[in-house]
């Protein structure tokens, strides 16, 4: 056997996790992501003196993810060449734990700003370097980004993060706390129901609870009601960055209307405190639910008008159509997920093709879009307004009622738990791997953003590099989310 | 002598106003209040009062740019008539001084711009002087057709001669011409759809790019001087849009600052209605303006 299946929100115990030699685990890997299969994390954790890898995969066929396992062996040859969506993996392990991966294309850290490498640059007759961040104009998120222009032209684009690191996973170690679970919800500010979902799911599952019905229907409102609001202030965003006055000021407004909605469940408008290992922390009674539909209700005709105005204003066409075009092929090599990926046609959704908690009873339809470019991204994001808000007026109409919460238990001892979660950005995974006394040992989080920022520098090849800003916000990946 | 002096002295005073107005249309389409009437003097008495930082990569150049930009527009308001008030200034051919004043003054805008080594700025600089190469056709051609229609090459002649017989005459090229300048208007003085004054992403900007490192007093003077510049041009579309002559100074400067404000209006409601174009779609844009002055052109020779 060469790897361990299991289910979303599944539990192994460690010692059943298959130990392959280190060549058998990549040629695996190799294998299972040429058949299909993503992976969804790639992480080391100290094994004595030794570093043992361990690798999840997600297989969309079976619905099922696998975890393997070995003994890293120091150097071995490189995953990247047969393989790109093991890259930004291999440099973090590299970074994390010196591990070297031979015949690597780009090795350096991505976190780390020891100038380890040099950036690629890109010589000739009036090739010039544009570097920006990371301090911007804007009040927005640091991130260091470098142009290799040809005129207006870009001819490679090189990003490089870690501005925002802060040690989230090794202060995870020792949990679960109240305090880690506080640490949960700040992964990322803007996905604090995804990661905090994940979390949650991750120490249910080493604890084998029982998570209420009504609990289970309230994580997936708050989930799309944060996809909600995130989408429609995309939208606004979007509409910003091409200078279109009307839809950026009302969805700007309306993204907070949204958020209020969250906050009318729960008091946080991020949705801090809402959930908690177990269940949730506040119930909505049908007087509060009545009166979430009726202002989502409201909410949605004025997004709606305001989406709707995009779509039929030519200068905004214009804009977004081909831009920043990523090709399907491209997006399935790297390993894309989200709203990123769909945009490009591929059929990528942990609530479909994964499903826990409440998307196991109830379907949300995929969105797709096939072509790839900067309008398939924000209309992408136009059809999940609809399909989530639809779910949400579903699901609040008749909430179950009963229990929010299961009671606090012990949590497996040396085992390993995996969550995926499509949070509004993309699939969120949670590893968590326990110690002999039932304490975190090793948890390891992987945002969406980790698997999408190639995404970005692939998709502004051979573009105008005044169109960096409306592809960046196409794809609004979180640096935070990446850098943790 | 003071007559002639009312025009540039109130285009330096009123032409922030301008900018108010676009914002007050601009927040009106945004479903705001927006900000006072008086924000844009607000800004520049603020900006007035702060000190300048200088980088020390930057030399005289530097420091000379939001002078010799200020200067060179507000020397450009002496060209300017007003209706049938003729300019201070005002000579056969002057309409080619007026058109290069603004050039020296962008020119060194540049080579501030420059001169800070950034290679943002640079990149705007580029941007400028390409935009701003295709715009000075379509100006010249269009004040050669309105030349050709009043047979004389002075501006304040020129701008005189527009009167309702000369639109029922000549109807169709003045309406070319004006579309023409509308455009040049929208280019020259980094509106949307050409450029989008208030981005925060240095990399789609092509003027406000440029002028990132002035602080302080350079930077009031740089807003105020594209204030001017803004009025300038909105004063020459105004000349020819608005053929009130009625020799009335009251009623002449009543239909004047009627067609200003529309013409800020304007500005606003196309800031409002539609996105910037893409950057390389620039070129087009612009071209299409000199097209149409070309046509006006034509009708006028025929």
């Amino acid at each position: 056997m060469t790897a361990l299946r299991l289910q979303n929100c599944g539990r192994v115990r460690l010692r059943d996790i298959p130990d392959l030699p280190m060549s058998a685990f990549c040629a695996g890997l190799v294998q299972a992501t040429g058949n299909g299969a993503r992976i969804a994390s790639l992480f080391g954790d100290p094994d004595g003196n030794a570093l043992r890898l361990y690798a999840i995969l997600a297989h969309p066929d079976t619905g099922e993810l696998s975890v393997r396992s070995a003994r890293a062996a120091d150097p071995y040859p490189s995953l990247t060449r047969d393989c790109p969506q093991a890259h930004w993996f291999e440099r973090e392990i590299f970074e994390q734990w010196g591990l070297r991966p031979e015949g690597h294309p780009w090795l350096k850290p991505i976190r780390a700003h020891s100038s380890y490498t040099d950036f690629f640059s890109v010589e000739g007759e009036e090739i010039h370097e544009v570097a920006v961040g990371p301090v911007h104009a804007g009040v927005i998120e640091p991130g260091h980004f470098r142009f290799q222009c040809h005129g207006e032209k870009v001819l490679h684009l090189e990003i490089s993060l870690g501005y925002q690191h802060r040690g989230a996973e090794e202060a995870l170690v020792g949990g679960p706390s109240p305090r880690t679970l506080r640490l949960a919800e700040t992964l990322a500010g803007d996905s604090t129901i995804a990661h905090t979902t994940a979390y949650c799911e991750v120490v249910e599952s080493l604890r084998g609870a029982h998570v209420p019905a009504q609990a289970q229907v309230l994580r997936g409102v708050a989930l799309e009601l944060e996809r909600l609001a995130n989408h429609t202030g995309d939208l606004g965003a979007l509409a910003g960055d091409v200078g279109f006055l009307s839809t950026s000021a009302f969805c700007g407004r309306l993204r907070g209307d949204l958020l209020n909605l969250t906050a009318l469940c729960c008091g946080s408008r991020f949705g801090r405190g809402w959930l908690k290992p177990g269940g949730v922390a506040f119930d909505v009674e049908d007087a509060r639910a009545k009166e979430l539909l009726q202002k989502l209700d409201a909410t949605l005709k004025d997004v709606s008008a305001a989406a709707n105005l995009l779509w039929s204003t030519p200068s905004v066409l214009a804009r977004f159509e081909d831009t920043g075009k990523l090709s399907k092929e491209t997006a399935e090599e790297l390993g894309l997920v989200g709203p990123a990926a769909r945009a490009c046609g591929l059929e990528r959704d942990a609530r479909y093709e994964f499903p826990s908690g409440i998307y196991r009873l109830t379907q949300v339809p995929v969105s797709l879009w096939r072509t790839g470019d900067v309008f398939a991204r924000a209309y992408l994001r136009w059809l999940e307004i609809q399909r989530s808000a639809a779910f949400v007026r579903e699901q609040a109409a008749s909430l179950p009622a009963g229990p929010i919460a299961d009671g606090e238990a012990p949590l497996e001892p040396d085992s390993l738990a995996v969550s995926l979660v499509e949070g509004w950005r993309g699939e969120v995974c949670h590893a968590a791997l326990t110690d002999a006394s039932g304490r975190l040992r090793r948890y390891k989080v992987v945002d969406p953003s980790f698997h999408n920022w190639m995404g970005l520098a692939m998709a502004l090849r051979g573009e105008q590099i005044s169109d960096f800003p409306l592809c960046n916000k196409s794809f609004n990946l979180s640096y935070c989310g990446h850098d943790l | 002598m003071i007559r002639a002096l009312l025009p540039p002295a109130v285009g330096l005073a009123a032409s922030p106003l301008l900018f108010a107005v676009i914002n007050r249309t601009k927040a009106f389409f945004a479903g705001r209040r927006g900000p006072p009437l008086l924000q844009p003097y607000f800004d520049l008495w603020k900006l007035l009062q702060k000190g300048a930082t200088y980088s020390r990569t930057t030399t005289w150049v530097f420091r000379a740019g939001p002078v010799v930009g200020l200067a060179c527009s507000a020397t450009a308001l002496l060209l300017l008539p007003w209706g049938n008030l003729p300019a201070l200034v005002a000579f056969p051919g002057d309409f080619v001084l007026f058109a290069y004043l603004l050039s020296v003054g962008r020119f060194f805008t540049v080579l501030a711009a420059l001169d800070t080594g950034s290679s943002f700025e640079g990149m705007g600089a580029s941007r400028e002087v390409f935009f701003s190469a295709l715009s000075e056709p379509a100006l010249f051609l269009g004040l050669a057709a309105v030349a050709v229609r009043t047979r004389t090459l002075c501006l304040s002649e020129m701008v005189g001669a527009i009167s309702p017989s000369a639109w029922a005459a000549e109807g169709p090229s003045l309406v070319l011409v004006c579309a023409a300048l509308f455009a040049v208007l929208l280019a020259e003085n980094a509106r949307i759809p050409v450029d989008d004054p208030t981005t925060h992403l240095e990399l789609t900007m092509i003027h406000e790019v440029m002028v990132l490192d002035h602080s302080g007093p350079d930077l009031a003077f740089i807003q105020w001087g594209a204030a001017v510049k803004l009025w300038l041009f909105g004063s020459l579309l105004v000349g020819l849009a608005v053929p009130v002559r009625t020799g009335d100074a009251w009623l002449d400067g009543a239909a004047f600052a009627a067609g200003m404000l529309a013409v800020a209006v304007l500005v606003g409601v196309v800031e409002s209605c539609m996105a910037r174009v893409r950057l390389v779609r620039v070129p087009v844009l612009i071209l299409g303006a000199a097209a149409l002055t070309v046509v006006a052109l034509v009708l006028v020779v025929r």
